[in-house]
């Protein structure tokens, strides 16, 4: 196969850092956001006995970084077949 | 010998005989083996070996104790230390390992083409890795002379035997097998006693809800807001609130702990034992579900552990706890020096307040927060005896990957790499467990002779790899251009800084009273504390880096075609010689 020309290279490696942006703008938000700059407003917010903010810093944002590996690692097994840049097994 | 020694004995020896045991079943027989266990790990088993190396003695101990005490401002250390897997995962983790290599000076070295990137790299990696190893073997000797009363020496030299007999024979392989055994005794520790004292608390058997549920004692509270209520009775801060030093230190500090995470070489080196760029990216998401386990309990063994130290020091409002009637626990604590009681005003009652002036608690150590929370609790022995047996797989653990991180760097990138090339792949192997000999007989003197700076290492640690580490190797990957000369520059530049600052306000070496401009807060740069200045190293890595790339030109052809090359797991219509 011959697939990996230049351009083939180029449009893998850009939907790569898409990818990559999508996925730490979350998790930005998650732990930064909403866990640090925007504590305060959160928090006037309940999630059973936790203030919502509270719970971003010390749980939530914990939750949202293991489902972003997951999803980051799914979306690129599919991109790593489309463009036919996927390892033999 | 009383029934908790008895239990702890077996429980320490027990899991030990287990470590050894896997350590001569899974020993390495070459270099790959070694360094690498010869890329045959599976994601999943790497996840947990990567938990039990990255879960030290400071998170299994230390983490939940500090939360208890922050409050709200401890969430940086749980933030900081999972959120860097993220960046792992992205950034860094599938393209060293496609790129295929033992260590990461020597991807460091491929990429730039440049020696003096490589030794650069090597030293930061021993100064961060031998820090983080005399907090281990410290770890260990507490929990020797705190569990089985035999003497911190002694309980030193154990855990040294036993991290030399399973890291010497075993390389990589034997750690990574090991590690997972360990994973598997520290989680269980660490768990059983809060799912204990949740369903004491709340009746919620799980940690992470009880921590958001109400009260069992009928009372119809929420735990976390009788919690805020009780201390500040006492007059400390908000437990929900307390916002360490404000806003921005939080931020930096969170931000330098996650690129200090996915800086640190012996965990990035996890990466370089799987089979595929595929499952490098899945075992740091599997990585992080087993960290997870571990750090989203630990909120809630720090806020009840507040909860029950303060109940029992002050069992109802305006009543004290008198001193002749104290719990067996308070006792023995008191004997380690850990917890001291002095009584100011002579009424034979202790007074925990946070007023520094009436206190009468004057030494509470937040480490022993874990260690005696089953004791403060009333749980039985042998979850006691547990509790033991995971300190020390934490402690040993982490140990094991630094001792292989440290060897690595002297053996491969220092011997074979710059100084005897035509180094035999049978004498490497001989000399990579010698050097790992001579680092445990070094880490263990450190151990027991800690420098008086030992405390303020981690910091050190943390600010070494976010401002040199991470930035070097996000431009080696994300940068088709960046040079070498650009990459050592940046390096010098990251590392110049994190030093100067830490140094400037807790002392040169943390030697007191040669901190130049005081460790006062409000010298601290728009509030920044040392501990978080990794982040402010790594910006100013980042600017120095690209403006001498600007000045002197981009990379070599042939180092871009070796960029291109790593960021696709594999191109068909190019041979890949990975070795």
């Amino acid at each position: 196969m011959s697939h990996s020309t230049d351009k083939t290279k180029n449009h893998y490696w850009h939907e790569n850092l898409r990818l990559i942006f999508i996925c730490l703008t979350i998790w930005f938000i998650v732990s930064y956001g909403f866990g640090i700059l925007l504590v305060e407003q959160l928090n006037t917010i309940r999630l059973g006995g936790y203030k919502l903010g509270f719970w971003f810093a010390q749980q939530g944002s914990i939750y949202t970084f293991v489902a972003l590996i997951f999803w980051y690692s799914y979306k690129m097994n599919k991109l790593d077949k489309k463009y036919h840049v996927e390892e033999e097994d | 010998m009383n029934e908790l020694q008895l239990y702890t004995y077996i429980a320490v020896f027990g899991s030990f005989g287990i470590y050894f045991a896997i350590a001569w079943w899974a020993r390495a027989s070459t270099t790959s083996d070694f360094y690498v266990a010869s890329g045959s790990i599976g994601p999943i088993q790497n996840g947990m070996a990567i938990g039990a190396d990255w879960m030290s003695a400071a998170s299994f101990i230390s983490m939940a104790g500090l939360i208890a005490f922050l409050g709200y401002g401890g969430s940086v250390f749980l933030m900081g230390w999972t959120g860097g897997y993220v960046l792992l995962a992205m950034l860094i983790a599938p393209y060293m390992r496609k790129h295929g290599k033992f260590t990461v000076p020597e991807f460091i070295f491929d990429r730039y083409d440049s020696k003096t990137a490589r030794l650069v790299a090597v030293l930061c990696l021993i100064i961060a890795s031998l820090t983080y190893i005399i907090g281990q073997m410290k770890g260990v000797g507490v929990a020797f002379s705190r569990f089985l009363e035999v003497d911190y020496g002694l309980g030193l030299g154990i855990g040294m035997a036993v991290v030399w007999v399973y890291a010497v024979i075993g390389g990589m392989k034997g750690i990574t097998y090991t590690q997972i055994a360990q994973y598997c005794v520290l989680i269980f520790a660490y768990t059983i006693p809060a799912i204990f004292i949740s369903i004491q608390l709340t009746g919620n058997p799980i940690p992470q809800l009880g921590l958001g549920s109400t009260l069992s004692d009928g009372s119809g509270v929420y735990l976390l807001d009788k919690l805020d209520a009780v201390v500040t009775d006492l007059g400390f801060k908000e437990y929900t609130t307390d916002n360490m030093g404000g806003t921005l230190n939080m931020f930096a500090y969170t931000l330098s702990l996650m690129i200090g995470t996915a800086g640190l070489p012996h965990v990035i080196m996890r990466f370089f034992t799987v089979s595929s760029v595929k499952a490098a990216r899945s075992s740091a998401g599997y990585a992080l579900v087993f960290i997870a386990l571990l750090y989203t309990v630990a909120p809630a063994v720090g806020a009840m552990a507040r909860l029950n130290l303060t109940d029992t020091l002050v069992p109802t409002e305006g009543e004290e706890l008198i001193y002749e009637e104290r719990p067996g626990w308070f006792k023995d604590w008191e004997k380690t020096g850990l917890l001291q009681f002095e009584d100011k005003n002579g009424d034979g009652k202790v007074n925990y307040e946070a007023d520094v002036t009436k206190n009468e608690m004057v030494k509470i150590d937040r480490d022993i927060m874990v260690l005696a929370n089953p004791a403060i609790a009333n749980l039985p022995n042998w979850v006691i005896a547990l509790v033991a047996a995971g300190g020390l797989a934490a402690a040993l653990s982490t140990a094991a990957g630094l001792l292989l991180a440290i060897s690595s760097a002297i053996s491969h990138d220092l011997m074979k790499g710059i100084f005897v090339p035509n180094l035999s792949e049978k004498r490497e192997l001989l000399s990579s467990r010698i050097v790992m000999t001579v680092a445990i007989i070094i880490s263990g003197y450190l151990g027991l002779h800690p420098p008086g700076f030992a405390a303020g290492t981690v910091a050190l640690a943390f600010g070494l790899a976010a401002s040199s580490i991470f930035p070097v190797l996000m431009m080696a990957i994300f940068s088709k251009t960046i040079n070498g000369k650009a990459a050592v520059s940046g390096m010098l530049a990251g590392i110049g800084i994190t030093m100067l600052y830490v140094f400037q306000h807790k002392g040169i070496m943390f030697i007191p009273g040669t901190d130049f401009l005081g460790g006062m807060e409000e010298n601290w740069f728009f509030g920044i504390s040392p501990n978080a200045f990794g982040a402010v190293g790594a910006l100013v890595n980042f600017v120095v880096a690209f403006t001498v790339g600007k000045i002197t030109g981009p990379a070599p052809e042939h180092l871009q075609q070796l960029v291109e090359d790593f960021r696709m797991p594999a191109s068909h219509d190019i041979d890949v010689s990975n070795h």
